[in-house]
């Protein structure tokens, strides 16, 4: 019942041309069959981010839920994109894109991120999870690296994680 | 008691010799005695397995025309819905089926509790019953995936990453499971084969569940045993031959049932989107989770469970435990009931109270499953979590403590 | 028991009352499935102003006509486009790739557009587009924030700008729209391009489920045969029931 060769096979990395993307704007690429987000951060998203440490299960990302390069407070290589697996870490549901700040029903506290629709799970804009929400940790960040300014390669990073 | 009876002759007689059809026909039909008081709640039994026929039969002719492939599934279903000959009756016959026998069975079920039917001597027969609930929910499960539309692909999806939450061998389990690191063409390939071969399990054990029933008696909704009443023949007081007695009274039950069915699948076969959720028209497509999902309405009550229970040590395996708990506690019912009797018409108060902060728990929970999380409604499952337990861990003690009432000698009608 | 089944309805029904209100507003689009006149507009408006686009992947061309009352020669004259057959699928020629291309999401088919939606939202949808210059083509929508398509019947619909209301609270969360202004009319009249809204929902909603007519016939008649298969089992269940006591 484990997986047939063809579908071990199946994990090519992806290339994904990033430079069509707006500002605040999300792009779906899959990889592997799951959805990967990039997005490409505002400034002031990105000012944002700190203003939610209080409030996050790991502010700090201790938890390895992504390459050593993207364990920082952006949990990026380029503070400008996110990249990340788009798949929430409760149970797998695809969270949804909510950029806007205050909405009605996410509250006036919300600097913009990500709600599950499936369990109430809600990440920042960074895909830290938020206290008191049934997922256990951050989105997981896949290997990545840039092979230009505009074009990201989705799951190798050349080795840069060991 | 056979042997006052003339043997039979000709092809009946050459057959009766090599298999014993007058013997099976007189002990499960003509000479199997029934309380003669069995009233509403004993239709659910026949209605069951006239639902689990019609499935067998209309998933037969399904699968005559669906391809089980990620990228043929959704399309094979619409070609059943447009160009296959009455391929739309078999299909809402069948997707309005599923919903049936689980109305059905819980109704069966409920009956069960209202009599006390999982009592001393039917504590087998109660627990093959609740095997066959499993084996059900387990085809539903598997079958729920088939159309390949966005409810069945992130509905599959949520459950499947269930199996992710046990402990140590979880991630490992939930690939073996789909058979690849996301649901995908194999895991569809699988769950067709399952669909496929279950219902013949669920017919194999609904033969051993009657056969349990058949050595044990019918229960009645008095809870009395007629065999402990019998005349000078050896036949109970209050026993009637099923055939012909509960045949052509079933028979009427399988017509009104089948009137109400039809008044589903002809006239509201999406029943408001509770049979056939509307996502499910759109196929399915990984990289979207719709805004909202949710399983179908009749796995809404452990649904709702498990999003009652919040994580602990960043852990939803005990949320996983207390749903799987919530039907595994089924079968330990025949020993949880102290009372001295068995049908809920001679308990007391308390009993009665408990069954029906049962009922509303269930389908309380029901309905919290199917709406969106909120806190007010994570609070309410909560709430109603508790109480659905409570009528099963709480129940040595308040079955013993209540008063009763006398049971009868004889049946009442 | 009469008393808990009670306190779950008071318990419940503000429950239901409050999750329902969601979302914006639909109208009633009021369509017709019977209005075989109002179909054949529809599947005209749809071949017309859609189906460039939007494919109706798992619907046959002979079947519709048959059903809305199009004779062949009509079909093939009118609505068959290119090498089309009869009895072909009503595909277009655009790739999934090319609507990523140009609208940065796929296309979606619209065979099933109003059983995973209702027909009201498709009402609803085609007659809430307004002018926001924040989106690629100028236009969005109030049923579907963010939509990346253009409004295709604008040309026939006029110009709509928003009205904003300024509810509780502060800043920009607590504006709200609160309705649609035609700022300048297009080529039909509010009331006829109601109407044509209301044809195009109406094919959709066939193509949605082309039996669906047919169904309720076929079950007016099973209901009658299972009436007399109740009077003929009630009787006979009466019948061997009279002696038992």
């Amino acid at each position: 019942m484990n997986p047939s060769a063809k579908a071990r096979a199946a994990g090519a990395p992806v290339r994904a041309d990033i430079s069509k993307v707006e500002p605040g704007a999300l792009l779906r690429v899959k990889y592997r069959g799951q959805p990967i987000w990039v997005v490409r951060r505002t400034p002031e998203m990105v000012a944002n981010l700190a203003s939610n440490d209080s409030k996050l299960v790991d502010p700090q990302s201790t938890v390895p839920q992504q390459p050593e390069y993207c364990q920082n407070p952006t949990r990026s290589i380029k503070p400008e994109f996110f990249i990340a697996i788009g798949i929430c870490t409760h149970l797998g549901c695809s969270p949804t894109y909510r950029p806007e700040v205050a909405p009605e029903d996410l509250g006036p506290d919300w600097k913009g991120g990500w709600h599950c629709p499936c369990h109430g799970s809600k990440f920042d804009l960074a895909g830290r999870v938020f206290k008191g929400v049934p997922a256990p940790t951050n989105l997981v960040i896949p290997k990545h690296t840039y092979l230009t300014d505009t074009t990201v390669l989705v799951g190798d990073d050349g080795g840069q994680a060991s | 008691m056979s042997a006052e009876h003339a043997q039979p002759s000709g092809l009946l007689g050459w057959i009766d010799k090599r298999f014993p059809v007058v013997d099976v026909w007189r002990e499960h039909l003509a000479e199997y005695y029934a309380p003669k008081n069995l009233n509403f709640w004993s239709f659910f039994g026949s209605l069951a397995i006239t639902v689990l026929l019609l499935q067998i039969i209309t998933g037969i002719w399904l699968a005559m025309n669906y391809k089980p492939s990620a990228t043929e599934a959704f399309a094979s279903v619409e070609y059943i819905m447009r160009d296959v000959n009455w391929g739309w009756l078999i299909r809402y016959l069948h997707s309005t089926g599923a919903s049936a026998f689980f109305i059905v069975i819980y109704l069966h079920m409920f009956r069960g509790l209202l009599w006390g039917s999982y009592r001393k001597p039917r504590e087998l027969l109660w627990i093959i019953g609740v095997v066959i609930y499993l084996a059900m929910m387990a085809t539903a499960f598997f079958g729920y995936l088939l159309p390949w539309g966005q409810m069945s692909y992130w509905g599959a999806q949520v459950i499947v990453n269930l199996f992710a939450a046990v402990p140590d061998i979880g991630p490992d389990l939930s690939v073996w499971v789909r058979g690849d690191y996301v649901i995908s063409d194999a895991t569809l390939n699988r769950f067709f084969a399952f669909h496929f071969l279950i219902p013949f399990l669920l017919v194999a054990l609904v033969f051993v569940h009657i056969v349990a029933l058949h050595r044990v008696g019918s229960n009645n909704p008095d809870g009395i045993e007629i065999k402990e009443n019998k005349d000078e023949q050896g036949i109970p007081r209050d026993g009637i031959p099923f055939h012909p007695y509960y045949t052509v009274k079933d028979l009427m039950g399988v017509v009104v049932f089948l009137a109400i069915f039809s008044l589903v699948v002809f006239f509201a076969p999406d029943f408001g989107g509770l049979f056939l959720e509307g996502p499910n028209f759109q196929p399915a497509d990984p990289l979207k989770t719709p805004a909202h999902i949710a399983p179908v309405w009749y796995f809404t009550p452990f649904y709702a469970m498990l999003r009652a229970v919040p994580p602990i040590a960043d852990s939803q395996f005990p949320g996983v435990v207390v749903m799987f708990g919530a039907i595994a506690i089924l079968f330990f019912l025949p020993w949880l009931d102290r009372s001295p009797v068995k049908s809920m018409r001679y308990k007391g108060p308390i009993s009665k109270f408990f069954l029906g902060a049962f009922i509303v728990s269930f389908v309380v929970l029901a309905y919290l499953g199917l709406q969106p999380s909120s806190d007010l409604y994570t609070m309410l499952a909560r709430v109603f979590t508790v109480v659905y337990f409570a009528f099963f861990i709480l129940m040595p003690i308040y079955s013993k403590l209540d008063k009763t009432k006398p049971v009868p000698e004889r049946v009442t009608s | 028991m009469r008393n808990s089944l009670f306190i779950l309805v008071l318990l419940v029904a503000p429950l239901a009352a409050w999750a329902s209100g969601e979302g914006p507003k639909l109208e009633h689009s009021d369509i017709d499935l019977t209005d075989q006149a109002s179909l054949q507009r529809g599947a005209k408006y749809f071949m017309n102003y859609c189906q460039g686009c939007h494919s109706l992947q798992y619907m046959r061309y002979n079947r519709m006509a048959k059903d809305i009352g199009i004779t062949n020669a009509q079909l093939m004259e009118n609505l068959l486009f290119g090498d089309a057959k009869a009895g072909d699928l009503m595909t277009n020629a655009l790739r999934p790739e090319d609507g990523e291309k140009w609208f940065g999401t796929a296309i979606p088919d619209l065979t099933l557009a109003t059983r995973w939606r209702e027909p009201d939202w498709v009402y609803t949808y085609l007659k809430s587009f307004y002018v926001d210059d924040s989106r690629p083509y100028g236009v969005n929508n109030l049923v579907f924030p963010d939509v990346g398509m253009p409004h295709a019947l604008a040309e026939l619909q006029g110009v709509q700008e928003a009205v904003y209301e300024h509810g509780e609270g502060e800043g920009a969360a607590a504006e709200h729209i609160s309705e649609l202004e035609l700022v300048s009319p297009g080529t039909l009249t509010p009331e006829e391009y109601d109407n044509m809204v209301r044809d195009i929902t109406n094919f959709l909603t066939y193509v949605g489920e082309p039996i669906k007519l047919e169904r309720r016939r076929i079950g007016v008649y099973v209901l009658l045969f299972l009436g007399l298969m109740f009077y003929l089992t009630y009787n006979l269940k009466k019948e061997y029931w009279k002696d038992v006591h």
